[in-house]
């Protein structure tokens, strides 16, 4: 049998929380019921203070942290951030991860079933914004008995339902802890979204969006959209010392197939990622992404939209960052501290590019770790386990 | 705490709201808001020091102060502090113009030049100063813009600021803060309070 480290919260089973209230959405539809499945690490204490959420990103899911099965092959996505004696130290808050709303890993959304007509939700799930996975989060958290949460982290896009949450839910979150996130998309980031959505939907396996009635899947779209993606996910100094213009054989082969190792990483990247992502909710959370603006609605001025906020931030951006770089962290930074929040801001000198946030890095864990223990110690969170 | 900070501690209102331009470790910051209620963010790029503050509940932000405080928005704070950075600045004198923009009150510490030990070094031995003060060699030294308690007053007057206290002290000797006796010579570290005239 194969050994689990002993850093790792071990094995982990997802749970479901089924939600019988119907959900209105941002978009004027209402979600009748749902499903949204969920991971726990760590024990809640009595007081029910020692709470942690997890919003994932992009293309993240519920697992967030330790094994399904001791044969798998890769742990949770943030594994090396969620653990005993980790950033998040399982021996002290009790980690709730969960997949969103409109996901593709166990929670209600396009490959769902529609109680209404009986078919899949397919193209029909609507489209869902970070404000209502925020409150979908919070019904999940009234599930579970947590009234406020010790504090909310989430990386990219889970940072920016960590945002949502000191607006929507000022008084249910302790702390936020915002990490390689923006506080809008760019026009360049819309841009490259939108590329991503053309290349699935413009799949002719792609049939509208009902392809699994059809028996098939955009796989070729997926595919390129998770490449334009994964592109803007790593730096160029990254790509460049991992591939450079390495070769998969000596001579050029004056051809089209696979001849540099960055075309065979990609493909690779793009391929796993078609056979085991669906491609509606992938539209769905670029869209999120896309909409996300706290601002819009107080004339685009941000520390005016961020009044209700009440907790301390920490937000932390990775120097080699370009999908949202150091400079957008700082617009929300500056705008905290002109709406006078408490905030602490890092920028991490790191050559991974977005992806930074999902790997150890000292100084980020140094970081990460010391405002987590002050969260604990002005919790009066003991050390159990 | 080091023996400028504790000065500071005493100079600062309660409930004041304030920048600490090089916060360091933060130690002056957890201790105000601590004992006297005040509020503020320190401005750091040590990672030591920011993580240390991160440790201490202390808001620090990471930010090159040669960049500048156009983030900060004017007359938003009481007071702006900067201890031991005024030195190794670019431009020491646009800083000060950018602290009393954002505040109507600045402290600012730094290490004498003029004191007499530095003067020994430079005048009577030839070699640049070494000191407690200025504990680096002239090759990798920060410290890029030395001046002295002469100089610093001169440059507020020229800028028409109003020097509302102004001390030496030793860098180690609390309670030893003086500026009758030719401060100039025998202060280590140069402290000065300032305003602006109010239009």
């Amino acid at each position: 049998m194969p050994e689990l480290p002993r850093d790792s919260v071990g094995l982990v089973t997802p749970q479901t929380a089924r939600f019988d209230d119907p959900l209105e959405l941002a978009c004027g539809k209402t979600l009748p019921a749902y499903d949204l499945v969920y991971e726990t690490y760590g024990t809640l204490n009595a007081e029910r203070s020692n709470a942690i959420l997890i919003c994932h990103a992009l293309s993240g899911h519920h697992h967030a942290a330790g094994y399904h099965a001791l044969d798998e092959r890769k742990p949770g996505w943030w594994d090396a951030h969620i653990g005993p004696g980790k950033s998040i130290d399982t021996n002290r808050f009790f980690v709730v991860s969960l997949n969103n709303l409109g996901g593709c890993h166990g929670s209600t959304g396009p490959i769902s079933e529609n109680p209404d007509t009986g078919r899949l939700w397919g193209p029909d799930f609507p489209m869902v914004t970070v404000s209502d996975w925020v409150h979908s989060q919070a019904r999940l958290a009234d599930r579970l008995g947590i009234e406020r949460f010790a504090a909310v982290i989430g990386g990219s896009l889970g940072g920016m339902q960590v945002l949502q949450w000191t607006l929507s839910y000022p008084e249910r979150i302790a702390n936020a802890v915002v990490i390689a996130a923006t506080p809008k998309l760019s026009a360049q980031n819309i841009a490259f979204n939108e590329v991503a959505r053309q290349a699935i939907r413009s799949d002719p396996e792609f049939h509208d969006g009902w392809y699994i009635e059809h028996d098939t899947a955009p796989r070729r779209g997926l595919k390129l959209a998770r490449m334009v993606g994964h592109i803007t996910y790593l730096s160029e100094d990254a790509m460049g010392s991992k591939f450079g213009r390495d070769l998969r054989s000596e001579d050029l082969n004056f051809g089209y197939g696979v001849e540099f190792q960055v075309e065979s990483y990609l493909r690779y990247q793009g391929d796993t990622f078609s056979n085991s992502f669906d491609a509606n909710t992938y539209l769905l959370m670029t869209k999120a992404l896309d909409y996300f603006d706290p601002s819009a609605a107080h004339g685009g001025v941000l520390a005016k939209a961020l009044a209700p906020s009440q907790c301390p931030f920490l937000v932390v951006s990775f120097t080699s960052d370009w999908r949202f770089p150091p400079s957008r962290s700082r617009e929300l930074v500056d705008a905290l501290v002109r709406a006078g929040k408490p905030v602490s801001y890092v920028n991490i000198d790191s050559p991974h590019g977005h992806d930074a946030f999902l790997m150890p890095e000292p100084r980020y864990q140094a970081v990460f770790a010391a405002f987590m223990s002050r969260v604990a110690r002005e919790l009066g969170l003991e050390e159990h386990g | 705490m080091r023996a400028d900070l504790k000065l500071i501690h005493r100079w600062v209102p309660d409930g004041a709201h304030i920048l600490d331009l090089a916060c360091g470790d933060g130690t002056l910051l957890a201790s105000l808001a601590r004992h006297k209620g005040v509020t503020g963010y320190g401005l750091e790029i040590d990672p030591e020091g920011i993580t240390a503050c991160i440790a201490k509940g202390v808001n620090v932000i990471e930010q090159n102060l040669d960049e500048g405080l156009a983030n900060f928005e004017d007359d938003t704070y009481d007071l702006v502090v900067m201890t031991q950075a005024l030195q190794a600045l670019r431009r020491p004198d646009r800083m000060l113009d950018e602290m009393l923009r954002v505040a109507d009150e600045g402290i600012i510490t730094f290490p004498n030049f003029a004191y007499w030990r530095h003067r020994v070094h430079l005048g009577i031995r030839g070699y640049m100063p070494v000191s407690k003060s200025l504990p680096h060699a002239w090759y990798d030294t920060p410290n890029i813009h030395l001046s002295t308690f002469n100089d610093f007053e001169h440059l507020c007057r020229e800028k028409g600021l109003i020097i509302t206290d102004r001390a030496v002290g030793i860098r180690d000797h609390e309670g030893h803060w003086t500026s009758r006796l030719w401060p100039n010579l025998f202060g280590e570290i140069a402290i000065f309070r300032v305003s602006r005239r109010r239009d």
